[in-house]
């Protein structure tokens, strides 16, 4: 292991031409730890994420991943993936028509030499993640199960097994809870509890804090590109973290 | 619940069941024609022509693309086949070089679809018209009689009688379904085409090299299609400039009666196969059944209907 810290940033800024989108934005995630990102829209949340993911570059400040100082001239959303760093977003990360054990190796697949995929282990394997990493049991889901199938909630489950099973440390949840029903909200936050005893460490991004409180160590709360409060669950219940975040909202 | 292999393979075993009908069909109304072993010898030499066509369209259709550029390319592929061997003599190069054509053809589709961003259903009706008026240009308006082949053992090797019975063209046309399969079904390349077609946003997402395997689908068609014309000139011992334009309808009709979607991301080789064979056994079987050839396309038009409903019907049910 390395050390406890996994991502620092130090005054980092964004500009989008006249657009301040960041400004010195001070951040860290530490091992094992479930964050959640909160703000408005335009906050601010997503250029962050998108910094972390090597979607852009920042302008000012300092990053360090795993102890390494990033250029970010030469970081790319390849080096984040090498450092472990993978975005499950609700859609577009799963192809519909395909069954699960295809979605789950898709562009890294078991093969002999001649790029034959070795389907029989991939299915068993499919089989250990859905019930070791993410804890989806039984309920009529079997390797050969197809995408379409599945409820918002369990495709969601699905990245996020994939995500695990292939290294990440880090897995960034975009809105993870946003347009689900009660049930598959549960879900959602079963698998940021799988997570987390995977000793993985996880981002998520929301405006919305009612549902996800209860699974996260802390909340970083952006506005208009400053971060504008950083607390730890024990510090505030969730009807003082949701005043905090109406302060913002109000403050227009 | 688990699906059985019976429900997870419902497509090709519905498919299978309306060939197995229709041949029970012929064989009440015709029995002298459908019990006898010719008819199913001329099938098997005349059936792989479109079919391994199909085969190769499968794929485009699969990865989301579309080919409207095949039935010219076979005849730039053929005119290429006849041109060489009549001026060399050896129909091993002149089989070389068609294929070679047919390549070149299928990456400039490739090309223009993927690095210029052209959507290939107008890129390859624009490439259509390019092939086949290339090919009049140059064949000024003349087919190409190539008789001397019969004599060759490259003709025999593609369409020679195996055992003095088997058209050898049936045997490659199963090899060809055999390696596509196995490359659709087994190998990662195939998978990649799979979820390029469902979601392409996914498959850049991770890692797939989305524009090299799109020109290579591609090419694999133009070498398909080009290997099916040079075999039909194999097989009549001529070329002529319209060849080609009688296959358009038929295969891509073998395609979607095979439960192919249209939307990209899911097909079959099984069931192109036996789409292609149904469309091929269809019109021998309305004329030896007594009915006007003036049938034929009528029958086409109903089955063809018939079967993307059903499986419209069933997609709905399922979701996808």
């Amino acid at each position: 292991m390395y050390m406890d810290e996994l991502i620092k940033m130090k005054a980092v800024c964004k500009n989008f031409g006249e657009i301040v989108a960041l400004e010195n934005v001070d951040f860290d995630l530490n091992a094992n730890e479930v964050v959640g990102l909160l703000g408005d829209n335009g906050a601010g949340k997503s250029t962050l994420i998108k910094i972390l993911t090597g979607v852009y570059p920042f302008d000012k400040g300092e990053l360090l991943i795993k102890g390494n100082r990033i250029d970010p001239h030469t970081y790319s959303v390849r080096m984040a993936r090498e450092f472990g760093i993978e975005t499950v977003y609700q859609e577009s990360s799963l192809g519909e028509k395909q069954p699960l054990w295809r979605n789950i190796f898709i562009g890294r697949h078991v093969t002999n030499w001649f790029g034959y995929i070795k389907v029989k282990q991939e299915k068993d394997e499919t089989i250990d993640i859905l019930r070791r990493l993410i804890g989806l049991k039984g309920a009529g889901i079997s390797p050969d199960s197809f995408v379409g199938t599945l409820s918002g909630g369990e495709r969601q489950g699905i990245a996020i097994g994939r995500a695990m099973y292939f290294q990440s440390e880090i897995i960034i949840l975009d809105e993870p809870t946003t347009a689900l029903s009660l049930k598959e909200v549960e879900k959602v936050l079963a698998f940021i509890n799988m997570i987390k005893k995977n000793g993985k460490s996880c981002i998520y991004i929301t405006h919305n804090i009612f549902h996800i409180y209860s699974v996260s160590d802390r909340f970083v709360i952006l506005d208009r590109g400053k971060m504008v409060g950083n607390y730890r669950r024990e510090e505030l219940t969730l009807e003082e973290l949701s005043e905090k975040l109406m302060v913002h909202a109000r403050r227009e | 619940m688990v699906k059985t292999f019976f429900q997870r393979y419902v497509l090709q075993f519905g498919i299978f069941f309306v060939l197995i009908a229709l041949l029970i069909i012929f064989m009440i109304l015709s029995p002298s024609t459908f019990l006898s072993k010719r008819i199913y010898i001329s099938f098997m030499s005349t059936i792989p022509f479109a079919a391994i066509m199909a085969l190769g369209l499968t794929l485009v259709i699969i990865s989301g693309d579309m080919d409207l550029s095949f039935p010219s390319v076979m005849a730039i592929s053929g005119f290429t086949f006849s041109s060489l061997f009549l001026s060399t003599g050896n129909g091993l190069i002149a089989l070389v070089l068609a294929l070679f054509v047919g390549m070149i053809a299928g990456i400039v589709n490739g090309l223009i679809v993927v690095k210029v961003g052209v959507p290939s259903i107008i890129a390859t009706i624009g490439m259509q018209f390019f092939w086949r008026g290339l090919t009049t240009l140059l064949c000024e308006g003349m087919s190409k009689n190539i008789v001397p082949i019969r004599n060759t053992l490259v003709h025999k090797i593609f369409v020679g009688r195996a055992g003095g019975m088997i058209p050898a063209q049936s045997i490659w046309f199963v090899i060809i379904a055999v390696y596509l399969w196995s490359l659709l079904n087994r190998h990662k390349f195939g998978d990649s085409i799979r979820f390029i077609g469902d979601n392409i946003k996914t498959a850049r997402i991770m890692g797939i090299n989305v524009d090299l395997i799109r020109i290579l689908i591609f090419m694999q068609m133009g070498l398909l299609t080009s290997f099916s014309g040079i075999l039909v000139c194999f097989e009549m011992a001529n070329w002529w400039p319209t060849q080609g334009e009688g296959y358009m309808l038929l295969v891509f009709a073998s395609v979607f009666i095979g439960g192919t979607s249209v939307f990209g991301g899911q097909g079959t080789i099984i069931g192109t196969s036996i789409g292609s064979i149904i469309i091929g056994i269809i019109e021998a079987g309305i004329i030896s059944s007594g009915f006007s050839g003036f049938w034929t396309r009528l029958i086409y038009g109903i089955i063809v209907v018939a079967s993307v409903s059903v499986y419209a019907v069933m997609t709905k049910k399922r979701a996808y």
